[in-house]
């Protein structure tokens, strides 16, 4: 996973709550076997006037000038303004996988279906919780004919606009992960002997849960 | 020491190692695979040259993409190439890493969370994952299931754990006797009307009180499998007699010089007198109607005798305008009756509605009647292989098909419309399923969450009505 470092960028407002994961990709782009490549049907209902099909040449489609991510202020924005229970549904990590491919490094609602997440951090996105009073002032600002720009420091945990922060929280092993780029699995198979003593343990407790056909 | 919920229970038996901050590494016992959300991580393991930890503790199925038509031309049948690759990469992987798979032509194929329970393949006091968010199914068994993301399937396979942080716990209590034709569908979706999408968030939900005791174990399925429309990871009911004689005799449940000693464990699987939770929720079970959604999240629910609310009676104005914006995508008046809303199609399936329960329940509707003349498709799609094995020994394929409708193979269909079965902008469905989120059925599909009961009544009426005044009694 790439280390999550300091940076710069515009932040894209899109206000709805109950964003789900089958908005953010549509299933129809579930069936590719690869984890690369979902950014250009990123909410692709929303974001084309026609059906999205796997395979179609997106740059040839109608899209919808009324959807934010085709509003020219919003062009290469790096940080998704959004509205509570983003990600609910579907437990699909396509969904992080092309908002990560499309660009955006970080998120920024009141809440989170749990899922997703946790889907996040495992691919190098930062979901930032805020208050939901923070939230509609970061709307009023980010809808102005200027976007608006804005620094994230996870080392800090601040969101930096001008002279302003806004401190975050995030839980402190994700931010370690993230900040190393370090990927669970290997970390997890640091503790096999744990794991196998556990293991055997549980075998002579409850041994039928070993039992495979 | 103090009285534990079953949540604590289930995750303290399953505690590897937990960190000062409390990340915690808890061990997986039992990991379901599909094809959909796998591919990515048997990739991962292969890139980083992984075996699987515990082979035996997987099994897999396809189901998201598999025809519910013909099968007899097998994999290589399949229409559309994109799915065929995504079932033969199963396949593929399956046969490679040594995993046990229900291939497509098996009569014990089916949808994961049909399949798990039915094989006794998720047991009491499990830990149960899959790369899919309705894993809450599994709950029902008195299990820890939970859906997760394909990094983690890549983690489980790698690993045999997760590493997680224990949740809040919740109660949900349904108390009192449910009115005729009331099934768990109606409970678990007054439940959602009630706490809201979002509600369950962050906890896990134990389901507790009269009614839930009083529902069949694929009762409890069905309500477990919604946990994850109501926010919550997981959902589960404690174990019970019902539940013990559930899993006897299934060909993963454990051999008979065992059984004694389960049974004696799973004894202990409920939360314990006096034991606290952060949140408890109380329903009335008798208040409880046959239900159905009016808008574009399962929350948006009402009884059968209410009419589609009006967003201008609701305070909150962001909810106001959501409210506005799902009766437009659903081409819906406020206050129109439920029941008089017609429906081009109905769907009965889905891992939420298609045990053999939910199909008996929606036969002895269709029983001696018609599909109505304005239902341009009623579809029938059994959970598994041997839930339509056991449908067609009872005579309900005939039941469904002399009343007009189709009777396919087993899958997700047109849950999520992955496959060939699907809406058509505008048109609007009767479903069994659990989400009725713009687009789930087909792009600019309108889609009404119902019982299988409800589903079968709207089918034979055309329009939504109370199965209760359907019932023969
Ligand atoms: S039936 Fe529907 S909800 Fe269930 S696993 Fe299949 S697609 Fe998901």
């Amino acid at each position: 996973m790439q280390k999550f470092e300091i940076f710069t960028g515009i932040v894209c407002p899109l206000d709805r709550s109950n964003v789900d994961t089958d908005a953010i990709i549509p299933k129809q782009f579930l069936k590719s076997i690869k984890r690369s490549g979902f950014g250009p049907n990123l909410f692709d209902e929303w974001r084309y006037l026609d059906q999205g099909e796997p395979g179609m040449d997106n740059s040839k489609r109608p899209v919808n000038p009324d959807f934010v991510l085709n509003d020219s202020r919003y062009i290469g924005a790096q940080i998704l303004l959004t509205r509570k229970n983003f990600g609910c549904g579907s437990s699909r990590e396509h969904a992080p996988w092309a908002l990560e491919d499309y660009g955006f490094r970080v998120i920024l609602a009141p809440s989170y279906a749990d899922i997703f997440f946790n889907n996040c951090f495992k691919n190098g996105l930062l979901p930032i919780v805020l208050e939901e009073k923070i939230i509609d002032d970061l709307f009023r600002l980010a809808s102005d004919d200027q976007a608006l720009g804005m620094t994230v420091d996870l080392h800090k945990q601040a969101l930096v606009i001008g002279d302003e922060r806004i401190l975050f929280e995030v839980d402190p092993f994700r931010k370690h992960c993230l900040i190393n780029g370090l990927d669970d699995i290997g970390l997890t198979l640091q503790k096999i002997d744990a794991i196998k003593a556990y293991e055997k343990q549980r075998k002579s407790e409850a041994p039928w849960l070993f039992h495979g056909k | 020491m103090s009285a534990k919920t079953l949540y604590d229970k289930l995750w303290e038996s399953h505690l590897v190692q937990t960190d000062k901050d409390g990340t915690a590494l808890i061990y997986i016992d039992r990991h379901l695979v599909h094809e959909v959300t796998s591919p990515q991580a048997f990739e991962g393991l292969r890139l980083a040259e992984r075996k699987p930890w515990r082979v035996d503790a997987n099994l897999a199925t396809p189901d998201h993409n598999v025809p519910t038509t013909e099968r007899a031309g097998g994999v290589k049948a399949i229409e559309d190439p994109i799915s065929r690759t995504q079932v033969e990469t199963l396949d593929a992987n399956c046969i490679e890493f040594g995993i046990t798979e229900f291939e497509m032509l098996d009569t014990r194929q089916g949808i994961v969370h049909v399949v798990g329970p039915e094989q006794g393949a998720t047991l009491p006091g499990m830990t149960v994952v899959c790369g899919d968010s309705h894993t809450s199914t599994h709950g029902a068994m008195g299990a820890l299931a939970f859906g997760i993301g394909t990094s983690e399937v890549e983690h489980v396979l790698a690993t045999q754990c997760l590493i997680q942080k224990k949740s809040k716990a919740m109660q949900v209590r349904v108390e009192g006797k449910t009115g005729p034709g009331v099934t768990a569908k109606d409970i678990v979706l007054a439940i959602i009307g009630e706490i809201g999408t979002a509600g369950g968030t962050g906890y896990a939900i134990e389901f507790a009180g009269s009614a839930i005791e009083d529902l069949s174990i694929e009762g409890r399925l069905t309500l477990c499998n919604m946990a994850i429309e109501a926010g919550a990871r997981a959902g589960f009911v404690a174990v019970d007699d019902k539940t013990i004689d559930y899993v006897r005799g299934r060909p993963y449940a454990p051999d008979s010089d065992q059984w004694e000693r389960a049974v004696a464990s799973w004894r202990t699987l409920h939360s314990d007198e006096g034991a606290e939770f952060h949140r408890v929720v109380t329903l009335d079970a008798a208040a409880i109607k046959p239900q159905v959604t009016w808008g574009t999240s399962p929350e948006m629910v009402v009884g059968i005798d209410d009419s589609v609310p009006n967003p201008a009676d609701e305070p909150d104005s962001v909810k106001a305008e959501g409210m506005g914006r799902a009766l437009d995508y659903m081409g819906l008046e406020a206050g129109t009756p439920m029941s008089d809303i017609a429906l081009d199609k109905v769907f009965i399936g889905s891992c939420t509605n298609s045990r053999i329960e939910d199909l008996r329940a929606a036969a002895q509707i269709a029983n001696g009647r018609q599909v109505a003349a304005n239902i341009k498709l009623a579809l029938v799609v059994p959970g598994s292989g041997l839930v339509k094995a056991q449908a067609e020994e009872e005579g309900l394929d005939r039941i469904f098909t002399d009343a007009g409708f189709e009777w396919r193979e087993p899958g997700c269909s047109m849950c999520l419309a992955m496959n060939a079965d699907r809406l058509s902008p505008g048109e609007r469905c009767a479903s069994t399923s659990n989400r009725n989120f713009e687009g789930r059925q087909g792009q600019g599909g309108r889609t009404h969450l119902v019982s299988p009961a409800m589903a079968a009544a709207a089918a034979v009426s055309g329009h939504f009505v109370d199965v209760a005044s359907l019932i023969n009694r």
